[in-house]
């Protein structure tokens, strides 16, 4: 025992630990409903702090695969392959694609699981100029993106991908597209989450009607539209 | 010579390693799913989601277990150690000196009451993680956002943690009471002095 000397006073205990602990939690788990809110406004009023020092080592991007190793591109083999109903199959190799007309634009990318990247600069060619070479056929209603990882696939109606700002791009905020984003080139659908956003595209098929994609057999939406689908916003 | 004290019990010193263990292993594996550079270097994404899952149910399960196994009521008394905060730690918490702290000091408990917040917050953002991925009931736009920040602000607490246990000079002989279990009477004095042996 420690002596206490007379009139010294002893401290008086308070059970701050247990709010310490519980008011963490409940803040934690609060959090799944105002997480992204809060987040998004701390993050633009932090992007021009973010622009000159990169907080998130990441930037902000997650990279899902679905196959043991991510495919590898080499410019030399490479070929994006349009088939299926078209007057003309097209084998494009990585230059041609290049020589389209280029497009480029600025959107956010959203995943189905939670995060988005804001303000993505992406370049590359539109669907519509890609179609126009092979010429699709009359009864053809969608198309399947075919990615060289095996054997994720996914679709859109042609009307989905006339969207204004949908796109294959093969560049990412000024550089041709990385390897973990899908090069040498995926496509952009900004309306919709990111598993319809097909990365290492080697082909595209036009194909009668809209058919379930990898994710969708495993339970997702066919139509997966930013806020109004995959349980959210409805 | 010197004279020693013992400061942590074999159970509160498995619990500590077996979560130390634990967190590095989750760290590990939770960010070769997490930074691209390291996703591209490992692949094999589904496999490491796997065993990152399994990790983090087993280090839950191996804590619990280490409690409902060990020294109950030790335990217990602990608990009941990082629950009382008296004047003297509010005041230290605020830099006021003197402070006269316990076995534990303010900041070692709220460190304590944090780690053990963010493995049920770790837990329960994973199953969440884990059974959205499958059924929509479970998918919350904000559940991504917990489990990584998270394991951001374990880190800053990690790195201060590591930093007093192994680098500072006044506070590292503490690393001997997580380890052998006892700490010299002098250091114990001079850094805990409210602390009173039963």
């Amino acid at each position: 025992m420690t002596e206490i000397e007379p009139g010294a006073i002893v401290p008086r205990t308070r059970r701050f630990g247990r709010g310490v602990f519980l008011g963490t939690v409940l803040t934690g788990v609060s959090s799944l409903y105002w997480g992204a809110n809060v987040w998004s406004r701390v993050s633009s009023a932090l992007s021009p702090l973010e622009n000159a020092i990169p907080l998130i080592p990441t930037g902000g991007w997650r990279i899902y695969t679905i196959s043991g190793t991510m495919p590898r591109f080499d410019a030399e083999t490479w070929r994006l392959r349009i088939g299926g109903e078209v007057a003309k199959p097209l084998s494009l190799d990585y230059r041609e694609l290049l020589s389209l007309p280029r497009v480029e634009q600025v959107s956010t990318f959203h995943c189905v699981t939670g995060w988005t990247v804001k303000n993505v600069h992406w370049g590359g060619v539109r669907i519509a100029d890609v179609l126009a070479l092979a010429g699709p056929g009359a009864t053809a209603h969608a198309l399947e993106f075919v990615s060289a990882e095996v054997p994720y696939t996914d679709y859109l109606t042609l009307e989905q991908s006339r969207l204004h700002d949908v796109m294959l791009a093969y560049e990412m905020d000024g550089a041709p597209l990385l390897r973990e984003h899908g090069a040498p080139v995926r496509l952009v659908i900004p309306e919709m989450y990111g598993y319809k956003n097909v990365k290492w595209l080697n082909g595209i098929n036009l194909v009668p009607e809209l058919k379930s994609g990898y994710w969708e057999q495993l339970g997702y939406d066919e139509n997966a539209w930013v806020g109004h689908s995959n349980g959210y916003g409805i | 010579m010197t004279r020693y004290r013992p400061r942590f019990s074999r159970t509160e010193r498995t619990l500590h390693w077996a979560n130390a263990v634990g967190f590095f292993f989750l760290l590990a594996t939770g960010l070769t799913l997490y930074l691209p550079s390291l996703a591209v270097l490992v692949g094999r994404r589904q496999i490491v989601q796997v065993v990152h899952f399994y990790a983090g149910i087993a280090w839950i399960a191996v804590l619990a277990a280490i409690v409902l196994l060990g020294d109950r009521r030790g335990i217990l008394r602990t608990a009941r150690e990082l629950d009382e905060f008296d004047r003297d730690d509010l005041r230290w918490l605020i830099g006021r000196r003197p402070a006269p702290q316990g076995r534990f000091n303010a900041g070692q408990k709220l460190n304590s009451l944090l780690t053990a917040a963010f493995a049920l917050l770790f837990l329960v953002s994973g199953l969440l993680l884990w059974f959205g991925e499958r059924n929509t009931r479970y998918r919350f736009v904000s559940t991504v956002l917990l489990h990584d920040g998270l394991m951001y602000i374990s880190l800053a607490l990690l790195v201060g943690h590591l930093y007093l246990a192994l680098i500072h000079p006044t506070t590292r002989h503490s690393l001997r009471g997580i380890t052998l279990g006892s700490v010299s009477e002098e250091w114990a004095a001079r850094h805990h002095p409210r602390w009173t042996p039963e």
